[in-house]
């Protein structure tokens, strides 16, 4: 290699660089206005305090929402946790079901299984072919014991889009709350917490271009009125809700994210659009046999997860990684060993999960940097799949699903 | 994660990549995996009259060591007899390649592949593995 090394950052749903005007705003906060905005009775807490309540309005701007519905956290994490945990517990004596689907985030997925060790009863809906629940399915499973549907707004993986309000609207005309992980969405798709019949909502500022260690949890004052029950204990911060001494600098640092998403988002949209698009047809161009994961049609652009049949997905990121961050379905790449549970949800087949790679862009994402992108992973795709077996008997024109392999 | 230099090199720089004609009597074939594993591994050799090991090919699905593991099997068979290919034991390539715990199954998998190509081999060669047997006593 001649050329020095690039650095081309492609996992914009893992997180966002810090938009260097959110930074600004921020930078005050961690020297001069240092006060615990919990602090009443002198002027480092008053502007603190200020500081914190001007990011509401700015948060709560974003989705439509009432300042005082806004619970600041640590992130969208422990806003899932205590918007299902919060209802649960609260509402046990209304119900014990709760209906969400099998391509949620962990953060969802593993506070209902927690629950149902506590005794409740959980409903996964699969999802189709093309990620996607559709309402009637929700409709199906409500029961008269169901006190809470969460539904993710757009998948972290996939990016496939739920129809959250058509979900919503049949939750809010049985007298069910309805809780979105909408980490993905707010800040980069059309969300309105009215419009879109939502009484909880998830979301974090690091998805979108601010600091990460900061989140919200939107929780619906009227028409119905939602109450939790707190997760985090504590000196009754956040109305309550959420104890602990709040992040301000994190805080104006996310309020400053949703002011600058409010006025920019659709460019932002445009732009994903325009480079998701641009990968795709070279990589098209070049290779065969490449599958997208998820709806086409319902996805957000900021997304584009292939699988690239015949090399495996760590193999693939190896070739590209020094220059190219991206994320894999490949087990290899985990931890667990096990490939995606969001692709083996679709029905996408184990051999295809391992060959997939989420390609994720952004507001700071170049034409030039999806054009290099494509160029080396073009390139790397060739040179493994003519060391694939795989491809080899492929194109012999045998069915590698009727082959009897020796697992392992 | 972070490969060892061994690995890094042989997945940049595979030996012996490629096929031979498995209808060839002198070439032993082994395929081992499965795709919804995540590796699958081709290893091919070809054996002279003396049971000597003149050529090995590989082509595999999988992880970076998995390909290292079987691109370093390659290497380690030619110019050996059957025997002692046998005798590669998938402990020598976790040590030459440095390969983490959660990779060792890569090395089970390329030392199945060996073992498969030999008994490919010895399978198209009935007769000979006999009479050696029967020396051998």
């Amino acid at each position: 290699m001649t050329n020095a090394k690039r650095q081309i950052y492609l996992d914009y749903q893992a997180t966002t660089p810090l938009d260097p005007r959110v930074l600004e705003a921020m930078m005050p906060y961690f020297t001069n206005v240092f006060g615990n905005a919990a602090s009443r009775n002198h002027p480092f807490g008053w502007k603190a305090e200020e500081a914190v309540e001007k990011a509401r309005e700015q948060v709560a701007a974003l989705i439509g929402a009432d300042p005082k519905e806004i619970i600041f956290t640590s992130g969208a994490t422990e806003s899932d946790n205590l918007a299902i945990a919060g209802v649960a517990h609260f509402y046990k004596e209304k119900g014990n079901h709760i209906i969400t689907t099998t391509i949620e985030h962990k953060a969802v997925l593993d506070t209902c299984k927690a629950l149902e060790q506590e005794g409740f009863t959980v409903t996964y809906l699969p999802v189709g072919k093309d990620g996607v629940v559709t309402p009637a399915q929700v409709k199906d499973a409500l029961t008269d014991k169901t006190i809470l549907v969460t539904v993710m707004y757009a998948n972290n993986e996939i990016g496939t889009i739920q129809p959250i309000k058509e979900i919503g609207a049949i939750c809010r005309e049985r007298g069910i709350f309805f809780h979105t992980d909408a980490t993905q969405g707010i800040g980069k798709l059309p969300f309105n917490v009215d419009e879109f019949n939502v009484d909880l909502a998830s979301f974090t500022a690091h998805k979108m271009y601010g600091p990460k260690g900061v989140g919200a949890l939107y929780a619906r004052r009227k028409n119905p009125r939602v109450r939790l029950a707190p997760i985090i204990h504590g000196g009754g911060h956040e109305r309550g809700f959420r104890s602990g001494t709040l992040n301000v600098p994190g805080i104006v640092g996310f309020g400053k994210a949703c002011e600058i998403a409010q006025t920019e988002w659709k460019k932002d949209y445009e732009h994903a659009k325009k480079l998701n698009e641009r990968l795709l047809l070279k990589l098209r161009a070049e290779l065969d046999e490449l599958i997208i994961n998820g709806s086409v049609e319902h996805r957000m652009p900021y997304n584009l997860n292939i699988s690239f049949a015949y090399v495996e997905g760590e193999s693939l990121l190896m070739g590209i990684n020094d220059e190219i961050a991206v994320s894999s379905g490949s087990a290899c790449t985990s931890a667990s060993l096990e490939p995606s549970y969001v692709l083996r949800a679709l029905g996408v087949t184990e051999d295809l999960a391992h060959t997939s790679i989420r390609f994720g862009f952004g507001r700071f994402t170049t034409e030039d940097e999806v054009d290099y992108a494509a160029k080396k992973i073009i390139g790397t795709v060739k040179r493994l799949r003519e060391m694939s077996p795989l491809y080899e008997m492929a194109k012999e024109g045998i069915d590698l699903t009727k082959v009897q392999w020796s697992g392992h | 994660m972070a490969y060892s230099e061994k690995v890094v090199d042989h997945y940049n720089n595979p030996r012996n990549v490629g096929s031979l004609d498995k209808s060839d009597p002198n070439v032993g074939t082994g395929m081992v995996g499965a795709p919804e594993c995540g590796d699958v591994m081709k290893l091919q050799i070809k054996v002279d009259d003396n049971g000597v090991i003149t050529e090995a090919k590989f082509k595999t699905f999988g992880c970076g060591s998995a390909i290292a593991s079987s691109s370093l099997a390659t290497e380690k068979l030619k110019g050996r007899t059957l025997d002692e290919a046998t005798q590669i034991k998938n402990t020598d390539i976790v040590e030459e390649l440095a390969l983490p715990p959660i990779k060792i199954h890569c090395s089970v998998l390329a030392e199945d592949a060996i073992r498969a190509a030999i008994a490919d081999y010895q399978k198209k060669h009935g007769a000979a593995v006999k009479q050696e047997t029967a020396e051998a006593k």
